[in-house]
């Protein structure tokens, strides 16, 4: 009784998240794609050093770093981007744009820098 | 100290947007005005050094600074990188590249290198010296930014003056104190302004500029752990308090990525970004705002219903997988004996850490706490304007006022452990005492101008007035300028908006009288703007005095007046590191207490054993056994160690109390931590180390007692120790092992050298006639002589 007015409810819930994100623009879609990659890139990487042994250190640090560096920048793309966000109504989207394109330079002049 | 923007918030505002333009561009020339003497006068009052002395550096650590950018600009980048530095800690040598903060010496030799290739012929040691209070200039500048994000430009330039001329700020940044923490305060305080701007703005280009100054921060002081403690610290804060946004991410989850990476390029730190517990906070932070983050979003897609299912599935299942992930943690962290963390690091969190495992970071005078009245001598006026500045914060609370908040009460709390950090407090108190001063006389110049009795005739401006009186009946922060859509007469209005005092007539309406305003009495005004400012005085006597009387001392160079006003000087160091780079071989090695050891590289170029980096405690044991033993075991340490010359200070010839006896408690207790057979009891006559008469044998027979005080009854004839104040106990001695080769004028320095050993030995062989003294002796000691 209870349990199946749960796994309904578990249900429902899955159900109202899928629709409700149906419904959000292509363009925040394609960011998330992005990000979903990123963070699936570094979990393989962590993989493989559990595998095979985490020397050299800078290299699994550095590679690990820029996944995850480039999905929180992108994220912060998304909250720039993203129109129902009423804060950053004013800035344009080029703005975020080229702000995301510099960091994301930054991040990886230091990941060439640090790989070693 | 006011600046015309805090008498902007009167109620004499103008529609007129070219006007309102003008008195903007007008306000701003002369802050930027102001920005530019609060930067002369942060210059130049830590000039003082220079100018009662001479232009030299000061006290020891400054001067490894200075050999390290002298190696930099003489042999460029890459080789300092890779320096192995052997002449120090003989045998063991020491990686320079890898152990020491190179921002300063970058800095330095960036500064010397630019300058010299525009034609500007300036020494490396003229750069050194004037380091520190150029970026004094750029601390206050960031200051007047950080306060001006906080509150206002009004706050912004009274902050700065302060931390222009703050005393504790001055002692570690006087011309002349080459050291870490002169270019450390600048990023430490552009690093915080760069977050608080990312905070209000939510750019992506201001985190970036913020993880780039935070990156200058490691580089520069090993304090940065504090950075990317309070920044956690402060963003945990504003979630729990509900203030969770969108900004908030922006600021910090790429300040951690790219901090931590940017942290991990500086050698000195290295994997420590990633592997010590003082940046664990800041991971478990990065966690938990994300799913604050993921909470918000859900949140945000979904009716509120649903949401209520979501929390509760996820409620049971998250907790479940926090406890298993808390548990490896925790698991990991108590493996390790510290449980992760440095041993400066416990110092700062358990104050008595120090003292029970570590003596060395014990005797340090540095990391002694406070005592009350250096808390008035470093911060003065500012230990009380801090309160009033922490409640004008509450009034409103804003993100970035909460950070101030955190920043002076963890400060607080570290400076209470350790005085060296007396030096965090001091700009959490500046922008603190700014914002407290500047809403005081925003008030106060409020109450004043409403009252001030009559205005000739304009009763437009009376009634604009009077609107502006209803919109700003309350304490409003400096930036709330109420709106209003009357045309005014803009050129009165904009003659008052600067000036605070000027005569402002007004014709009072009988309405005016009906509504009340939260204005203090007129006279009452005026007199607390004029203590106001009296206190200001006081506090700029105050800076000035401690700058030059207290602060200015390069400890390198003694001074003292005589009775006829005359300046006797003691030059006494510089004597003897002269005498030693001139009379000895390039590759003679000196022992000597570790405090010497950075002046006698620099200034001797001769090898050390010990010097004050101190990463090597059994090392510096040995040492300090070798001085608490009898001469001839101190010999055969030395000898082993291919020691040629020993150098001691001696202050009792001129009541000079920063001497090797006074340092010696130091040298029996760090040795008798790692070498048992020195006894602290065996020195000590009723709990008090003596060297008069009273004094015991094992006291009057050490290395440190024989060369500080060979020969020293022929000063005087009856050896009195002008800094104990009494005669010693052993007048006339020889020495057996040592023969003395210089000793300054006013007996300050004193350098032995090693007698060789003896070609022919009479009687017995040494080795069998030791070893059966030993063997007796072990059966009645029990503990062992490693030398023997």
């Amino acid at each position: 009784m209870g349990r199946s007015s749960t796994v309904k409810e578990t249900q429902a819930l899955f159900q109202s998240l899928r629709s409700a994100y149906a419904a959000t623009p292509n363009n925040l879609k394609i960011i998330d794609v992005y990000v979903g990659f990123a963070v699936l890139t570094a979990v393989i990487q962590v993989v493989y050093m559990a595998v095979v042994g985490s020397f050299p250190f800078n290299s699994f640090l550095s590679g690990v770093l820029s996944c995850i560096g480039t999905a929180v920048l992108a994220v912060c793309l998304r909250i720039q981007v993203n129109k129902d966000n009423k804060e950053f109504k004013d800035v344009a989207p080029e703005r975020a744009f080229a702000d995301f394109i510099l960091c994301n330079l930054v991040l990886h002049l230091v990941i060439m820098n640090f790989m070693g | 100290m006011a600046s015309p923007e805090s008498a902007v918030n009167g109620p004499t505002m103008t529609a007129g947007a070219a006007s309102k333009s003008l008195r903007n561009a007008f306000g701003g020339v002369i802050a930027f005005i102001i920005l530019v003497l609060i930067g002369v006068l942060a210059f130049s009052i830590r000039l003082f050094s220079v100018i009662k002395y001479e232009s030299v550096i000061h006290e020891f650590d400054p001067y490894f600074n200075y050999r390290v950018t002298q190696f930099l600009s003489k042999n460029g980048i890459y080789d300092f990188w890779n320096w192995f530095d052997d002449r120090t800690w003989y045998p063991l040598g020491r990686v320079i590249g890898g152990t020491v903060y190179p921002g300063l010496t970058l800095t330095a030799g960036t500064i010397w290198k630019v300058v010299n290739s525009l034609n500007i012929p300036l020494s490396v040691e003229t750069v050194c010296v004037f380091t520190a209070p150029i970026f004094s200039a750029f601390a206050s500048w960031a200051a007047y930014l950080l306060t001006k994000e906080v509150k206002g430009p009004g706050a912004g330039l009274t902050a700065a003056a302060l931390l222009a001329m703050v005393p504790s700020y001055i002692s570690r940044s006087v011309a002349g104190s080459y050291d870490n923490e002169a270019v450390a305060i600048f990023a430490l305080v552009f690093t915080f302004y760069l977050y608080i701007k990312t905070l209000n703005t939510g750019s992506l280009f201001y985190a970036t500029l913020n993880a780039l100054a935070y990156f200058y921060m490691v580089c520069s002081w090993g304090g940065y752990t504090f950075i990317i403690n309070l920044i956690p610290m402060h963003v945990l804060l504003c979630i729990v308090t509900g203030r969770y946004s969108s900004r908030l991410y922006i600021a910090y989850a790429p300040l951690v990525v790219l901090g931590t990476l940017l942290a991990s390029l500086v050698p000195v730190v290295g994997f420590n970004a990633v592997l010590t517990s003082e940046h664990f906070a800041s991971f478990l932070v990065f966690i938990i705002i994300h799913v604050v983050a993921l909470a918000y979003y859900i949140k945000g897609i979904l009716s509120p219903k649903m949401f209520k299912v979501a929390v509760t599935l996820v409620v049971s299942v998250g907790l479940a997988v926090c406890c298993a992930v808390i548990a490896i943690l925790i698991a990991v962290v108590a493996s390790s004996p510290t449980k992760g963390w440095s041993g400066r690091s416990l110092t700062l969190l358990d104050p008595t850490y120090a003292s029970k495992y570590i003596p060395i970071i014990a005797s340090v005078s540095e990391h002694q706490p406070p005592t009350w009245p250096s808390y008035f001598m470093d911060i003065n006026v500012l230990a009380f304007l801090v309160p009033a500045g922490i409640i004008a914060c509450f009034m409103p609370l804003t993100d970035s006022s909460s950070f101030v908040i955190l920043y002076i009460v963890t400060s607080v709390y570290f400076s209470g452990v350790m005085v060296r950090l007396m030096l965090v407090l001091a700009p959490a108190a500046c922008i603190l005492s700014g914002i407290a001063l500047s809403e005081a006389f925003n008030v106060l110049t409020r109450s004043i101008k409403f009252q001030l009795p009559g205005i000739a005739g304009n009763p437009s401006i009376a009634v604009r007035m009077w609107r502006k009186e209803n919109g700003s009946s309350t304490v409003v922060a400096p930036n709330d300028i109420p709106k209003t859509e009357e045309a005014a007469k803009e050129k009165p209005a904009k003659k008052n908006r600067k000036k605070e005092k000027e005569n402002v007539e007004k014709k009072p309406t009988p309405s005016k009288t009906e509504k009340r305003l939260l204005v203090l009495p007129l006279e009452a005004s005026v007199i607390a703007v004029l203590l106001l400012v009296l206190l200001g005085a006081f506090y700029v006597v105050h800076c000035v005095w401690a700058a030059a009387e207290a602060y200015s001392a390069p400890s390198i160079v003694l001074t003292s007046h005589s009775n006829d006003g005359g300046l006797h000087v003691f030059d006494d160091f510089r004597e003897a590191y002269s005498w030693l780079s001139h009379n000895t071989d390039v590759d003679d090695k000196v022992a000597s207490w570790w405090d010497y050891g950075y002046q006698t590289t620099a200034m001797a170029n001769r090898t050390v054993l010990v010097d004050n980096n101190t990463w090597n405690n059994t090392h510096i044991a040995t040492v300090g056994t070798a001085m608490s033993s009898p001469e001839k075991q101190a010999w055969e340490i030395f000898h082993s160690l291919d020691v040629k010359y020993v150098l001691v200070v001696f202050g009792g010839v001129v009541g000079y109390p920063s001497d090797d006896i006074n340092k010696f408690l130091w040298m029996v207790r760090i040795g008798g931590g790692v070498f048992p057979h020195i006894k602290e009891p065996d020195y000590l006559r009723d709990g008090q180390y003596r060297i008069d008469a009273q004094a015991t044998p094992t006291m009057l027979n050490c290395l440190m007692y024989k060369l500080s005080y060979f020969r020293f009854v022929e000063t005087d004839g009856k050896g009195f120790d002008r800094v104990r104040r009494t005669e010693i106990g052993k007048k006339h001695f020889k020495l057996t092992h040592f023969e003395e080769v210089f000793t300054t004028h006013h007996w300050m320095v004193r350098i032995y050298k090693l007698k060789p050993q003896r070609n022919r030995i009479r009687g017995k062989t040494k080795k069998s006639k030791s070893s059966r003294s030993v063997s007796s002796k072990r059966d009645v000691r029990g503990k062992r002589n490693p030398w023997h």
